[in-house]
């Protein structure tokens, strides 16, 4: 059970919030509170708009433990559009081949469950091709 | 239960110390369809016709949390408001992910709602959502709170092989209630009409609901609707041709085109809030999703009525005024036929995986 691990990151998890360095602006997720370009101190929350785009991806056929329900599934590095990079999974590609380069957004879906059907659901944020590319 | 307490309809209908309206509205339907023809397919032959052309299926990583919180998200945009103003997240649905533990929670925190909010879940069959609206209605109409969200969401469940199973879809809608003067669309009046009916339900912990033989159309469906709506129209003293539109709950194509028949509305007043032939019965976001589809065409000065229905049984009728806010705020979100249109068929064992009817033990 990994309880307390879900509910201290669903913040950036549920809504991608992460912070900006109030000294160099950069935006920064996930969250550190030190600025990994300028290593200034940086605790401001700053939410992404969640927009980006595929940076890469692979199709996972052969899950880790715990999402072997969603199998097969696409695994994206995704640029966003304040610059951080973030994996996620891609979710509601429908019939389209995934390209590198293609506009997603972020969308707030169940990850997983916490262990067997007595866990606690865990929400979190995947990327899907943006609707109004 | 007696059904009226006076002569005078005015004195029923629900209205606020403060005009309030709709400043925000958000809809969201799943991209996955099952043709109707594909279940008759797997479970008659073909011998059965389907009510609806197809149905909305969430995806295996959907449910009645992530749908609220895409379409709570929709209507922020639109509301053009920061979600720490909020003063109250319901979500009203007949499939909370948990038995306990708040739905409303999790989409409050999702959206960026502040801790000083009212969340508990709602559950009324199909009225859940509109009910929630009632309350919010309240909440800001008597001054407690200046903005409260109203979710009406569903991921239905239809027994395999059950009459239901054709129309059992996914989907809804969230209002965010606020002053009038900020509103997309004035709300006038609402009215509620409710009595102990044993249509529909679901036992606790059972995965399927079971409905009450031939209590579905005239005790249930079409005495509360009716009810509902024809004290608010003589309450208001208007007549159907008063309203440009007109949206009720939707379990199938047939029951509201009915309902309107009989009340006076015209097939061409609830075409575009009529849903069901294309994404099928999304339960307590039924007429809310319709409500939606009207907002993204109507115009400044249309008045429309809107009944819900949820088994159990109840109706919540609402009279509606669209306002000039609408055209600006409408193009802030993805409208509901651009939802409809982005549509991902799929054959019925995927459907029995995404619902999670395939068991694995």
């Amino acid at each position: 059970m990994e309880v307390p691990r879900h509910w201290r990151l669903k913040q950036q998890r549920y809504a991608l919030v992460g912070e900006v360095c109030p000294h160099c602006d950069s935006k920064i997720f996930p969250p550190r509170d030190v600025c990994p370009y300028c290593g200034e101190e940086a605790k401001t929350q700053y939410t992404m708009s969640g927009k980006g785009k595929v940076y890469s991806y692979t199709i996972m056929r052969d899950a880790p433990a715990g999402y072997e329900e969603n199998i097969p599934y696409t695994v994206a590095v995704v640029a966003l559009e304040e610059g951080p990079m973030v994996t996620a999974q891609l979710t509601d590609l429908g019939d389209k081949p995934v390209e590198i380069g293609m506009p997603v957004e972020m969308v707030t879906r169940r990850i997983r469950q916490d262990g067997d059907k007595h866990g606690m659901l865990v929400y979190g944020y995947k990327f899907r091709p943006a609707v109004r590319a | 239960m007696t059904t009226e307490t006076t002569n005078d309809p005015s004195k029923l209908l629900l209205k606020t110390d403060r005009k309030i309206g709709i400043i925000g509205y958000g809809a969201y339907v799943p991209r996955y369809r099952i043709p109707g023809e594909d279940i008759s397919m797997v479970w008659t032959g073909h011998k059965t016709g389907s009510p609806v052309k197809e149905k909305s299926v969430a995806g295996i990583d959907e449910d009645v949390i992530t749908m609220s919180i895409e379409a709570a998200r929709n209507a922020i945009a639109r509301a053009g408001i920061d979600p720490c103003e909020l003063r109250a997240v319901w979500v009203g649905s007949e499939s909370h992910p948990y038995a306990v533990k708040p739905s409303g929670t999790v989409v409050a925190e999702a959206i960026g709602a502040s801790a000083s909010i009212q969340s508990g879940d709602w559950e009324f069959a199909c009225k859940a959502g509109t009910e929630a609206m009632v309350a919010a209605i309240a909440l800001t109409g008597s001054g407690m709170g200046r903005y409260a969200m109203a979710i009406g969401m569903d991921t239905a469940q239809g027994k395999p092989a059950d009459a239901l199973e054709y129309t059992a879809a996914s989907g809804g809608a969230a209002f965010i209630i606020g002053p009038a003067e900020e509103a997309v669309v004035e709300i006038e009046a609402s009215y509620s009409f409710v009595s102990d009916t044993p249509d529909f339900w679901r036992r606790a912990e059972m995965k399927y609901p079971e409905h009450g033989q031939r209590f579905t159309g005239e005790p249930a469906y079409f005495k509360h609707i009716e009810g509902a709506a024809r004290i608010m129209l003589d309450g208001m003293k208007r007549s159907p041709s008063d309203y440009t539109y007109g949206v009720f709950h939707q379990p199938n194509p047939k029951f509201p085109q009915r309902v309107a028949a009989t009340l006076g509305f015209t097939p061409e007043q609830i075409k575009d809030g009529l849903l069901s032939p294309d994404i099928g019965n999304t339960y307590a976001g039924s007429a809310m999703i319709g409500l939606t589809a009207i907002l993204d065409i109507a115009k400044p000065g249309d008045r429309i009525l809107m009944v819900s229905y949820g088994s159990g049984a109840g109706s919540d009728a609402f009279s509606l005024v669209v306002t000039d806010k609408i055209a600006a705020r409408r193009e802030l979100a993805t409208s509901t036929a651009e939802y409809i249109a982005r549509r991902t068929q799929i054959d019925y064992g995927t459907y029995l995986r995404y619902r999670g009817n395939i068991s694995m033990e």
